[in-house]
C-alpha cells in the first residue's frame, strides 16, 4: 500500500506534459496543423507548381506559363459560361425564396409550422446521386416523363430535357435549388429569431406598412444571413460538379452541362493532364477570390460602422 | 393563438398561408414519394427513364426488392457496408479530433491561438476541388488509391466541424476545467471526463453532419476509388446510370434503401442537429 507522499511524488514523475496548460493546447490543435500542412498548404502549392509542368507519368517537366496559355480555350469560356450562369441563378433562388418562405413560416398565423420545416429540409438529406436518379426520371425524355406531361397539360409541346442548353441549366439549378432550399429556409429562421417583436408593434404604431416593417425591421436583422448565404452559393456554384455529373456524366452534348470542375475533372484525371488541370484549378481559384471579394464590398460586408 | 379567436381576415390569410406551404411541401417530397412508389412498381415500366411517376402505385410489387436482396444486386451491398465503414469510422475519428481542436481554441490561451483559427476560416473557403489532383498523385504516392483511409483523410479534420465545437465551447464554463486540474486530472482527463460530456449536444449535432457529408460525398471517392468492390454507395449507384444499363430495379429500390441510413441518424439527432445548424454556424 502506497502511503500519501508517495502517491504525490508518483503524481509528479509522471510525464509533466499530461498536467502542462502549457503544452496541451498544443497538442490538442496538432490533428488540425498536420492536416493543415499535409491537406491543405502542401496540395495548395503542389497545385500552383504542378500548374507549371507537364506531368506524365513517371516525369515531370516544367513549361512555364503554357498550361496558362493553353486554359483560355473556347472549351474554358464554355465551362465558365455555363458555371456562371448557374451561380446568378442559384445565388438569386437560394437567397430570396427561402427568405421569403422563412419570413412566412415566421409568420404568427401559420401553423404546423414543424411539420413545413421537416418537409422542406428532407431533399438535403438525399445524395446528389439519389436526388439525380429522381430528377432523371420526372424530366425523362419521353412523353409520359411527368414534366412532360405537365407541360403537354398546359399545352406546351413535350421537351428533351438534357439536351438543350437551357433546359439543361434549369434541371442543374432546379436539382440544386431543391436540395438547398430547406436549408437556408432554417438559416433565415434562425436569424429571425432575434428580430425583438416589440420593433414590430412600434412600425405598427408610426403606421408603417409591410414592405417598409420588412425593409426597416425584418431585413436588417437577417442581412448577415444573407451575406453569409450569398458568399457561400456563390463559392458553392463555382464548385459545382455533381449536378452536372448525374445528368451528363462526363460528355454532354455540345459541352451544355461542362463545369469549370467537370473541366478539371475530365483533363486532371480522365485525360490525366495533371499539370493543366492544375492550372484551370488555379484560374479558378482566382475567379473565386475576385468574385468573393466584389460581393462582399457590394454587399457592404467591409463597412464596419453598419449597423 | 388559437384559430377561433382570429378575425375573418386573419382566418383567410391563416388558411392561405396553411395551403401555400402545403404546396411547397408537396414540391418538396414529391421527389422522393415518386421514388418510394417508383421502387414499389414493375421495372418494366421504368425499364426507359422518364415514364410517369405517380403519387399512387400502379401495380404494387416487391420484385426490385427482390433483386436486391436476392442475391442479384451484384456489389451493391458491399458498397452499402463500405459507405457504412467509411462513414460510420470517420464520424468517431473526425468528432474525436475535431472537437479536441475546437475545444483547444475556444477554452485555452496560447500563443498563436488566433492565427490557427485564422487558418481554419482560410481553409473553409478553399475549394477542395482546387486542390483534389495534388491530393491524388499524394493518394498514389502513399498507395491510398483505392483504400478506406484514403477516402476518410481529406474529412478527417474537417475545418467546419473543428469551426462549430469552436463556438460551441467558447459557451462552457471554464471555472469547470480549474476545479478539474485542483483534482488532480490531466489536461486531457479534464477534456474526456469534464468538458465531453458538456459537449453532447455538438457531439449529435456534429455527427449528424459529418455522417451526411460523408455518406453523400461524391467527387472525392470517385476520383481515389478504382474497383468496383470498393465504390461507396454514391459512386457505386452512380455506375448503373448509365444508358446501357438495365439494372433500374437496384438503381430505384438501392437509391430508396441508401437514404434509410441518413434518415435514421437524422431522426435520432434531429432536435441537436437543426439547432446546430442554425445557432453554432454563423452570428453576425
Amino acid at each position: 500500500m502506497s502511503t500519501k507522499s508517495e502517491r504525490v511524488s508518483k503524481k509528479t514523475s509522471r510525464s509533466n506534459i499530461l498536467y502542462s496548460k502549457t503544452w496541451a493546447p498544443y497538442i490538442f490543435v496538432s490533428p488540425f496543423i498536420l492536416s493543415f500542412l499535409l491537406l491543405s498548404l502542401y496540395p495548395m502549392i503542389s497545385a500552383l507548381n504542378m500548374s507549371f509542368q507537364r506531368v506524365v507519368p513517371g516525369q515531370v517537366e516544367y513549361i512555364g506559363f503554357s498550361n496558362y496559355e493553353r486554359v483560355f480555350n473556347p472549351v474554358f469560356y464554355t465551362a465558365l459560361q455555363n458555371t456562371t450562369i448557374y451561380v446568378v441563378w442559384t445565388v438569386v433562388i437560394l437567397t430570396i425564396i427561402p427568405m421569403i418562405l422563412a419570413i412566412f413560416l415566421n409568420h404568427r398565423l401559420i401553423k404546423f409550422t414543424n411539420f413545413f420545416r421537416a418537409s422542406i429540409f428532407i431533399p438535403a438529406l438525399t445524395s446528389v446521386i439519389v436526388a439525380g436518379t429522381i430528377f432523371r426520371m420526372i424530366f425523362g425524355e419521353s412523353d409520359a416523363a411527368f414534366a412532360n406531361q405537365f407541360i403537354q397539360f398546359f399545352g406546351f409541346e413535350p421537351v428533351e430535357w438534357r439536351y438543350s442548353a437551357g433546359t439543361a441549366m434549369f434541371l442543374m439549378v432546379a436539382l440544386a435549388s431543391w436540395r438547398w432550399m430547406g436549408v437556408n429556409v432554417l438559416y433565415y429562421l434562425a436569424a429571425l429569431q432575434n428580430v425583438s417583436k416589440d420593433l414590430y408593434e412600434a412600425a405598427d404604431i408610426d403606421g408603417a406598412n409591410a414592405w417598409q416593417k420588412f425593409r426597416n425591421v425584418t431585413f436588417p436583422a437577417i442581412k448577415p444571413i444573407f451575406i453569409f448565404l450569398s458568399t457561400i452559393t456563390t463559392i458553392n456554384g463555382f464548385r459545382m460538379f455533381e449536378e452536372s455529373f448525374v445528368f451528363f456524366e462526363t460528355t454532354s452534348p455540345g459541352n451544355i452541362g461542362l463545369t469549370m470542375v467537370g473541366y478539371i475533372y475530365s483533363e486532371g484525371i480522365q485525360r490525366n493532364d495533371m499539370g493543366f488541370g492544375a492550372a484551370i484549378g488555379i484560374v479558378l481559384l482566382g475567379i473565386i477570390f475576385i468574385v468573393s471579394l466584389i460581393q462582399l464590398y457590394l454587399t457592404g460586408a467591409f463597412k464596419k460602422e453598419d449597423s | 393563438m388559437k384559430f377561433s379567436n382570429l378575425n375573418a381576415k386573419e382566418k383567410t390569410a391563416s388558411v392561405g398561408l396553411i395551403i401555400f406551404f402545403s404546396l411547397i411541401s408537396l414540391v418538396a417530397l414529391f421527389p422522393v414519394i415518386s421514388l418510394i412508389v417508383a421502387s414499389f412498381s414493375p421495372s418494366s415500366d421504368l425499364m426507359r427513364f422518364g415514364l410517369a411517376p405517380e403519387l399512387f402505385f400502379s401495380a404494387f410489387t416487391m420484385e426490385n426488392f427482390d433483386v436486391l436482396f436476392g442475391g442479384e444486386a451484384g456489389a451493391y451491398w458491399r458498397w452499402y457496408l463500405n459507405s457504412l465503414i467509411i462513414s460510420g469510422v470517420l464520424i468517431v475519428i473526425s468528432l474525436f479530433f475535431s472537437s479536441l481542436v475546437g475545444y483547444a481554441l475556444a477554452l485555452y490561451e496560447f500563443k498563436g491561438k488566433r492565427f490557427i483559427f485564422i487558418l481554419v476560416l482560410l481553409i473553409l473557403m478553399i475549394p477542395f476541388e482546387i486542390l483534389m489532383l495534388p491530393l491524388y498523385t499524394m493518394m498514389i504516392n502513399l498507395r491510398l488509391v483505392d483504400t478506406y483511409f484514403g477516402v476518410m483523410l481529406p474529412l478527417i479534420v474537417a475545418p467546419i466541424t473543428v469551426f462549430f465545437f469552436r463556438q460551441y465551447c467558447l459557451g462552457l464554463p471554464k471555472e469547470l476545467m480549474e476545479s478539474g486540474r485542483v483534482d488532480g486530472c490531466t489536461e486531457f482527463g479534464i477534456y474526456a471526463r469534464i468538458m465531453a460530456p458538456l459537449m453532447l449536444p455538438s457531439f449529435a449535432a456534429m455527427a449528424i453532419l459529418t455522417g451526411l457529408m460523408s455518406w453523400n460525398n461524391f467527387l472525392w471517392p470517385l476520383i481515389v476509388l478504382r474497383s468496383n468492390d470498393m465504390f461507396t454507395l454514391p459512386v457505386g449507384l452512380a455506375t448503373l446510370l448509365t444508358p446501357y444499363g438495365n439494372n433500374y430495379e437496384i438503381l430505384f429500390s438501392g437509391s430508396v434503401m441508401a437514404i434509410i441510413p441518413i434518415i435514421i441518424l437524422f431522426l435520432f439527432f434531429q432536435r441537436f442537429f437543426i439547432a446546430g445548424l442554425t445557432s453554432g454556424g454563423v452570428k453576425g
